[in-house]
Parts: structure tokens; sequence; C-alpha cells
């Protein structure tokens, strides 16, 4: 071995496989997001509506029995605009990744906002989905490509706190 | 050192596959049957302690996502031990001890089937310092085994006795997986996983949940009229460097007997985290429980879940003196490879 080819370390990778299960709440939400339904969960002590719900309200420590239709319309809770490119992600920067609240949602979710200069994303905007190609969907809110802006006026800030019931 | 009781303990059925129930869904029904039997709520718990292992979810801080079974409004006092749950169970004791809390919500909980246990445990317990060196489970247990056996510390025939019986005495424990008989020419029929280790003598894969509820002396009477004391309880643990053991030298659990003075003890009931068959005659034997009746609920042989084995023979104790007319249990909970680390927990009814 010459001088170059020395190494003062040794690669060991490891790996575990899984079958990961997404839980009894998270399955019924996702068979409706195969349908192209957003259907969030609401807590039957506080009323809170989760969404993606995760089988329980983390509040009340009670499972979210109650099914709650939803729109895909709701608005940006909070963002943040990435510059740095991350590989193998096809997105060119700059790009928004967002806190989507949709309406009647007490929790948010990460998801993209496209279709208007990032510099104009603003806190309290209204979006909506923009959905891929019904027969492109599967048990994944990826069958939605993103969120876009709307033509509606700003929500007030202040309102997207956690309102006790 | 005050006085700490058990006042209540509850499992979930063990299931050999949960399948589409996540680990919230498996601790919520549990909790909630704890509280429901009590008639209390999580703001009567000061302080709540998990134990749990983020390999088996294969997630960092996996364990976090548990407390959502939990009510956590108003805020809540809580901890979590990446052990077996007896050790939560442990560290509730200390918390009461130092005079934080008087009462404890303690769970655990665990899904074996979604992996390979073997390795995950490796993972989880292999003290490497450049790559993991993957020894499985059942294969450390199975030198231990061997080295029991061919000192004569146990034969072969007790490792049958303890099969049997495990499977028998599954028929007291509702909550069991393995309920289906064996007897010796099944046994004796049954091909090697690892020698001396065949399939009877190994745990079944199980996915599961238990809670439990502790309480000082004072608030114990306010949740049951009959709790459940821990007169003593003490872990040590041995070296991780399995060559550095003497595999039939208890040291560990020969200092706890003596730290907790059970010399002398006469015990009712006991109930083992023994995963494997030969570990129910060699502890039996160190711990001086020929005339005991151990493991009534089956042991962890007839279901074993992962971070709650352990918590599971402490309740299973408690349960035993409860619902009986026995006044000292010993429970014994277990983790690392070959009883590397061991918990006693001394148990008695006051009359």
């Amino acid at each position: 071995m010459s001088e170059e080819e020395k190494k003062d370390y040794a690669e060991s990778p490891i790996n575990l496989e899984y079958h990961y299960t997404a839980g009894s709440a998270t399955t019924r939400f996702l068979n409706q997001v195969k349908e192209g339904k957003i259907v969030g969960q609401s807590c039957p002590k506080c009323s809170a509506v989760y969404v993606p719900p995760r089988g329980s309200c983390p509040r009340c420590g009670v499972a979210t029995n109650i099914e709650v239709p939803l729109t895909d319309k709701g608005c940006i809770e909070s963002f943040t605009i990435v510059h740095i490119p991350i590989p193998g992600n096809p997105i060119v920067p700059p790009y928004v990744c967002a806190m989507i609240r949709l309406d009647g949602a007490n929790i948010s979710f990460l998801h993209l906002i496209q279709g208007i200069d990032v510099e104009e994303i603003r806190i309290g905007m209204r979006i909506q989905a923009v959905w891929k190609p019904k027969d492109e969907w599967t048990h994944s809110l990826e069958n939605i490509k993103w969120f876009a802006p709307i033509d509606e006026p700003d929500v007030d800030v202040a309102t997207l706190r956690f309102q006790e019931s | 050192m005050k006085k700490v009781a058990i006042v209540g303990y509850a499992q979930h059925p063990i299931l050999e596959n949960a399948g589409a129930l996540n680990e919230v869904e498996l601790i919520m029904p549990v909790v909630h049957q704890l509280f429901d039997e009590l008639g209390i709520s999580q703001n009567n718990i000061d302080f709540t302690c998990s134990g749990s292992c983020d390999y088996l979810q294969g997630a960092a801080f996996a364990f976090v996502e548990g407390l959502s079974a939990i009510q956590t409004n108003p805020p809540i006092k809580e901890s979590h031990v990446e052990m077996d749950a007896a050790w939560a169970m442990y560290e509730s004791m200390l918390k009461i001890q130092m005079g934080d809390a008087d009462t404890a919500l303690i769970y655990g909980f665990g899904k074996s089937s979604p992996g390979r246990l073997d390795s995950i445990i490796s993972l989880q317990m292999d003290p490497y310092y450049i790559s993991p060196l993957w020894p499985d489970r059942v294969s450390l247990a199975a030198i231990q085994a061997r080295v029991l056996l061919e000192k004569n510390i146990i034969t072969p025939e007790q490792m049958i006795t303890a099969v049997i019986e495990a499977r028998t005495n599954s028929k007291n424990n509702k909550n069991a997986l393995v309920t289906e008989l064996v007897d010796k020419e099944a046994y004796l029929a049954s091909e090697k996983i690892s020698s001396p280790l065949n399939e009877f003598d190994c745990p079944p894969i199980s996915d599961g949940s238990s809670a439990m509820i502790i309480a000082s002396e004072e608030k114990a009477y306010d949740f049951t009229d009959q709790p459940i004391f821990i007169e003593g309880i003490d872990h040590r643990i041995e070296s991780s460097n399995i060559g550095s053991r003497d595999l039939s030298k208890p040291s560990g659990i020969l200092a706890s007997i003596e730290h907790l003075k059970l010399e002398k003890t006469k015990f009712d009931v006991a109930e083992l985290h023994t995963q494997f068959s030969h570990e129910v005659p060699y502890l039996q034997s160190v711990l001086k429980l020929s005339d005991v009746p151990t493991n009534l609920s089956g042991g962890p042989l007839v279901g074993n879940v992962m971070m709650c084995a352990g918590l599971d023979a402490i309740g299973k104790t408690y349960e035993s003196l409860k619902s009986n007319d026995l006044i000292n249990g010993l429970a014994h909970a277990s983790s690392g490879p070959c009883l590397q680390h061991n918990m006693l927990v001394h148990l008695e009814k006051k009359s």
C-alpha cells in the first residue's frame, strides 16, 4: 500500500430494515388522501383538530376519534426561504417551505409554496393545494404538488393561536 | 427511606404483531385502563417516566412520540429511560425519595415485530469501538447456557421443566402470547437455534405496552386500600465486556441480595425476567427460590415485550400479592446480554 492509500479510519456502514406502520389513525387519514380528500381528526375533550392525525391528542392524551373533513385551503403559519441546494432534490433554489395551517385545523404541516416570487411570501397569506393528476395519487401528502396563493385577504396571525374551548 | 407502594398496574395483551397499531395506540389503552380502575387522571400524577428503545422504532427520539399518549396539558414533569421500564420505575422511586413527587406514572412500550430483533438489540447493547460485532441475543444467551450446563450449575432437564412450566402457567395470564402446551417429546424434537437453545428455550417476538402507578405511603391509600409496598429495590450492572465476566457468577445479583438483606426473607412468590429457559433454574438457584412459586404468569417465555418485560415481572408480582393471601414477593428485571444488569425488587403486602 502506497503512502497516499493509507487510511487512519475504516468505513463500516450499517443499516437496519423496518416494516414501518403509520398507526391506525394515520392509516384512516392516508386512505382519504389517496382519494384526494383531507380528513383531520378532532379531540373529543378539547376539540382541537389535527391534520395529519397521529392517533392521539397530545394535550389531552386521548384518541382523536372524530373525523373532520377539511378543505385544501388555508394560510401560511410560518415559512423559510431555502437558498441552499440539497443533493438529489429536483427543486431549484430559492424555494419556500412553509407550515400550512388548513382552515379548521389546529396544527400545521410542512409543505412547499410555489406560484409566487419568494420575496412576496408572508405569514397569514391565503393558499390552496395544487394537486397532482388523479392517476398519480398514492397514500401520501405528496399527492399535493405544492400550495399556491389565492386571491383572498390575509388571515390575522392572532387568530392562529390555540383557543381554549 | 420513604415508604413507596405500587397502587396499580395494567398490561396490554401481548401481540405477535400489533400491525397497524403504532406505539401511541398501544400505550393509550393501558394508561386509560389504569386511570379508570383507580378513578384518577393525569392530574393526580406528579411525575411520569417511560422506558423504551428508539432502535425498536428505528427513529431518533422516537420515545418523545410516546408522550402523545399522555395528557400533557397542563404541563407535566416527565422523564425517560432508554431501558426496560423497570428502570423507569427505579427513577420514579428516586424522584419520590428526593421529595420531588408523591405519585408517579410509569409506562413501557415496545414493538419487536417491525425489525430484526437480533440486529436491533445487538446495536443497542454491543459496546463496540469501531464497528458493530453483531453478536445476536440468542447466541450470547447460548454461550451462558453452555457455561452453566458444563459447570453443572443447571441441567438440561431443568431447562425442559422451565419451558413446560412456562407454557402451563400461561393459563394464569390473560395477556400471554404463547399458550400452547409443550411436552418433553416436542421439546427434544425441536431443532437448535443456537446450541444448546432451541425455539422453546427462547422468548417469542412480542409487541405491547404496560403501565404502573406508584405512590408515597401518605398518598398510596388515596388510590387503593391495598397498596403493595416496595420494601427494597436495588440494581447492579456487570461489565459490558462479556469476555471479562464469569458468566456462571452473578456478582451483581449477589451484591443486591446482600444489600437488600434478602438472605433470610421467605418469599411467597417470584417473577423473574428470564428471557431464556436456562436463566430460570440459574436464577432460582442464585436467589434460593427452589420452594417458591416462580413465574406463575409464564414469564417472558410466553410473552416478552422488549422494554416492558422487566416492569411486567414487577407488575405480575404485585398482582399475585394483591389477589392472593401472600405477603412477600420478589421481582427481577434484567437488561443487557447474559443477565448483565439486574434489578431486584422486594414487594410486601402489609396486613
